[in-house]
C-alpha cells in the first residue's frame, strides 16, 4: 500500500557550493527507495520548490551505484557566499528545504 | 614500493578544531607504511586576506591557523616520521615555513626539513581585462578596478616531488585541496603522470578527506533520522589508500562520530556538479562508476574511481574589493511583536527608498524568517511570531550609503514602534570573488627546500 511521506523520511542531503550554484546531494537511506525517487523527485519538481530563489537551470545527475542523485541549481544563491547579503549565503539549509517534498512511497 | 598509505585529515578547514588532529597522529603513528597528516585550510576569501596581510607586512599572509593547529602535533609528526602536507602558506608560503622552524626550535624539537610550494599566484601576470577575459559564467571582472589575488590551483606533482626531496613538512600556497592526499601518493606509489584511473583514486582520496569531519559524522547528524554517536568528539578521517587505487576510510579508535555508506556518500557528492566529470589539475575525476561498501565497524570501502586526460587550463580563484557589508539587527517581544516588526521594516524600506535608492536593502525576520527570503523583496510577515529578530544588510562600495541603514536601524530605538530592543551593527568588509580558467604555461610551480636550523 503507497503512502505519502516527507522525502526527509527515506533520504538524506547535503548541500555544496560553487559560486552562485548550488548543488545537493540526495542519498537514499535505503537503497530499495532509488526507484520511486527518480521517478518523482524530477529536476521540474525540484525547481517548483526552489521557484523563490528563481534558479535559472535545474539539472539532476543519476548515481544508481550509489542509490543517490546530485541536483544543481543555478544561480540561486544571490550571487554566492560572497556576494550574498542572506544570513546563509552558502545555501547549507538549503538541502532540508528539498527533503521537505512530499512523496509517495509504496 | 609501499602497499598501502596512510593518509589522515587534520583540518577541514581554517575554523576547525585543533584538537582534532591528536587522535589522529596517534593512529597513524601505529600504522605500519608511508603515513601522511593533511591541513585544508584556504578558503577562497582567506587567500585574499592574506595578499592583504602581506602587503603591509611581508613577514606576514600565511594562514592564521598554522600555530594553532601544528603545535599540538608537531613533536609527535616527527618523532613517528609522519609527513605534513598543508596549504597554510596561503600568499606567503616561505614565510609560513620560517613560522613552523621557529614553532619546531620553541618546542625543542630537531629542525625539520620544511619545502615550500609556490607558484600559484598570478598577481602582474594578467591584467584585470585579461582575467576578465578568462572569467567562468560570470561578467563580475568586467567591472573590477584592481585585483586583490589572483590564484592558480596547482596540482600534486609539486607536493611529490618536495617529498621526494626528503621533506618533513611540505607548505603550499593554493593547489587543489585533493592535491593534499594525492601528491603523498603519486611520491609513496610512483604513479605515472597519464595514468588516469590511479590518479583519479588519489583526487577521490583528496576529495573525501578535505573537508575531515564532513566524512566521519560532521555535517550530517539528524537526531532521530541520521544518529552519530558522541559528535562531541568526533574522529577526524584516515584514509588507507592501496597501490592499485582501492582505498579504506576510518576514523581513530576510541573517537566519536561513525563511517558508513551514507557519511561517505554524501561527502562523495559534497560541491561536485557533473559526477562524470570533476575538475582537477591533474586529472577528470568519474564518480560514475564508483561503489561504497560498508566491510566493518567504521570501515567503508571505496572503488572504481575513473580517470580522464587532465584539463588543458587550470583554475584560478581571482578576488576583487566588494565593498562594504552592513548588518543591522532589532528585536521586538511579546504581543503583537510581529505587526510591530512588519512596521519596523516599512519604515527602515521607505526611509531609505527616498535616502538611499540606489541601495538594495534585505530584511530577514529571524525567528519567522531568516533564510528562505529573497533579497530586494518586502517582508510579508504572515507568521505570528512572539519574539522576532529584524535583521537588515546591504551591501555597497558606498559605504557611506550602507551606514545611513544602519542609522537608520539604531534610530528605530526613539522613533520606531514600541519595544524595539537590542540593537547590533556592524560594517564588514567585502571581498568579491570570481573563477577563471587559465592557460597553464601561467603556472609556473617550484618546490624550494628550507632547512632546519635549529
Amino acid at each position: 500500500m503507497s503512502r505519502e511521506i516527507r522525502l526527509h523520511e527515506v533520504a538524506n542531503a547535503r548541500s555544496g557550493d560553487k559560486g552562485n550554484r548550488l548543488n545537493i546531494a540526495l542519498v537514499c537511506r535505503d537503497p530499495k527507495d532509488y526507484g520511486a525517487l527518480a521517478a518523482q523527485v524530477t529536476a521540474e519538481r525540484v525547481a517548483q520548490i526552489f521557484a523563490a530563489r528563481h534558479p535559472t537551470r535545474v539539472l539532476r545527475y543519476d548515481l544508481p551505484k550509489l542509490a543517490a542523485f546530485n541536483i544543481l541549481l543555478d544561480n540561486v544563491l544571490e550571487g554566492g557566499v560572497n556576494a550574498s547579503l542572506g544570513l546563509d549565503g552558502h545555501g547549507k539549509s538549503l538541502s532540508f528545504l528539498l527533503l521537505d517534498m512530499p512523496i509517495t512511497i509504496g | 614500493m609501499a602497499a598501502r598509505v596512510f593518509i589522515g585529515a587534520g583540518a577541514g578547514f581554517a575554523g576547525d578544531r585543533s584538537d582534532a588532529a591528536g587522535p589522529v597522529v596517534d593512529a597513524l603513528a601505529a600504522a605500519d607504511g608511508p603515513r601522511f597528516l593533511i591541513y585544508e585550510t584556504l578558503a577562497e576569501r582567506t587567500l585574499a586576506l592574506c595578499q592583504i596581510e602581506r602587503r603591509k607586512d611581508p613577514a606576514r599572509g600565511y594562514s592564521p591557523a598554522l600555530e594553532r593547529m601544528l603545535t599540538p602535533v608537531l613533536a609527535r609528526c616527527l618523532a613517528n616520521g609522519i609527513k605534513v602536507v598543508g596549504n597554510f602558506g596561503a600568499a606567503n608560503p616561505p614565510a609560513a615555513a620560517r613560522r613552523i622552524g621557529e614553532l619546531a626550535r620553541s618546542l625543542g624539537l630537531r629542525a625539520p626539513r620544511i619545502a615550500v610550494v609556490e607558484g600559484d599566484d598570478l598577481s602582474g601576470l594578467l591584467s584585470a581585462a585579461e582575467f576578465a577575459a578568462r572569467e567562468i559564467d560570470g561578467t563580475m571582472l568586467a567591472q573590477a578596478r584592481d585585483i586583490i589575488s589572483a590564484n592558480l590551483y596547482l596540482g600534486a606533482e609539486p607536493i611529490a616531488q618536495a617529498l621526494d626531496q626528503g621533506a618533513d613538512i611540505v607548505v603550499t600556497g593554493r593547489v587543489a585541496d585533493s592535491a593534499l592526499a594525492l601528491g603523498p601518493l603519486l611520491h609513496a606509489f610512483r604513479w605515472r603522470a597519464d595514468d588516469w584511473d590511479r590518479l583519479a583514486a588519489g583526487t577521490l582520496a583528496g576529495h573525501l578527506l578535505e573537508c575531515a569531519a564532513q566524512i566521519t559524522g560532521g555535517y550530517f547528524a539528524d537526531p532521530g533520522y541520521k544518529d552519530v554517536p558522541n559528535l562531541a568528539e568526533v574522529g577526524y578521517p584516515i584514509a588507507e589508500v592501496d597501490a592499485d587505487s582501492g582505498m579504506t576510510i576510518t576514523k581513530p579508535a576510541g573517537t566519536g562520530g561513525v563511517v558508513n555508506r551514507l557519511t561517505v556518500t554524501e561527502q562523495l557528492l559534497y560541491e561536485i556538479h557533473d559526477p562524470s566529470a570533476y575538475l582537477a589539475p591533474d586529472v577528470v575525476l568519474d564518480l560514475g562508476a564508483v561503489e561504497v561498501a560498508e566491510i566493518g565497524k567504521d570501515r567503508v570501502r571505496v572503488t572504481g574511481a575513473r580517470g580522464k586526460p587532465a584539463p588543458d587550463t587550470l583554475k584560478a580563484t581571482v578576488c576583487v574589493d566588494g565593498g562594504v557589508l552592513g548588518e543591522a539587527e532589532i528585536s521586538y517581544a511579546g504581543p503583537n511583536a510581529t505587526a510591530r516588526a512588519q512596521l519596523a521594516a516599512d519604515i527602515i524600506i521607505e526611509r531609505l527608498r527616498q535616502r538611499a535608492p540606489a541601495l538594495t536593502v534585505r530584511v530577514d525576520a529571524i525567528g519567522a524568517t531568516s533564510i528562505l527570503g529573497s533579497s530586494g523583496r518586502p517582508l510579508d510577515l504572515r507568521a505570528a511570531a512572539n519574539d522576532i529578530r529584524l535583521r537588515f544588510a546591504a551591501q555597497s562600495a558606498d559605504a557611506a550609503q550602507v551606514a545611513m541603514l544602519l542609522d537608520e536601524v539604531e534610530a528605530l530605538y526613539c522613533a520606531g514602534p514600541a519595544g524595539g530592543a537590542g540593537v547590533r551593527r556592524h560594517l564588514t568588509p567585502r571581498l568579491a570573488s570570481a573563477s577563471c580558467l587559465i592557460e597553464r604555461r601561467y603556472a609556473t610551480p617550484r618546490v624550494t627546500m628550507i632547512e632546519g636550523t635549529a
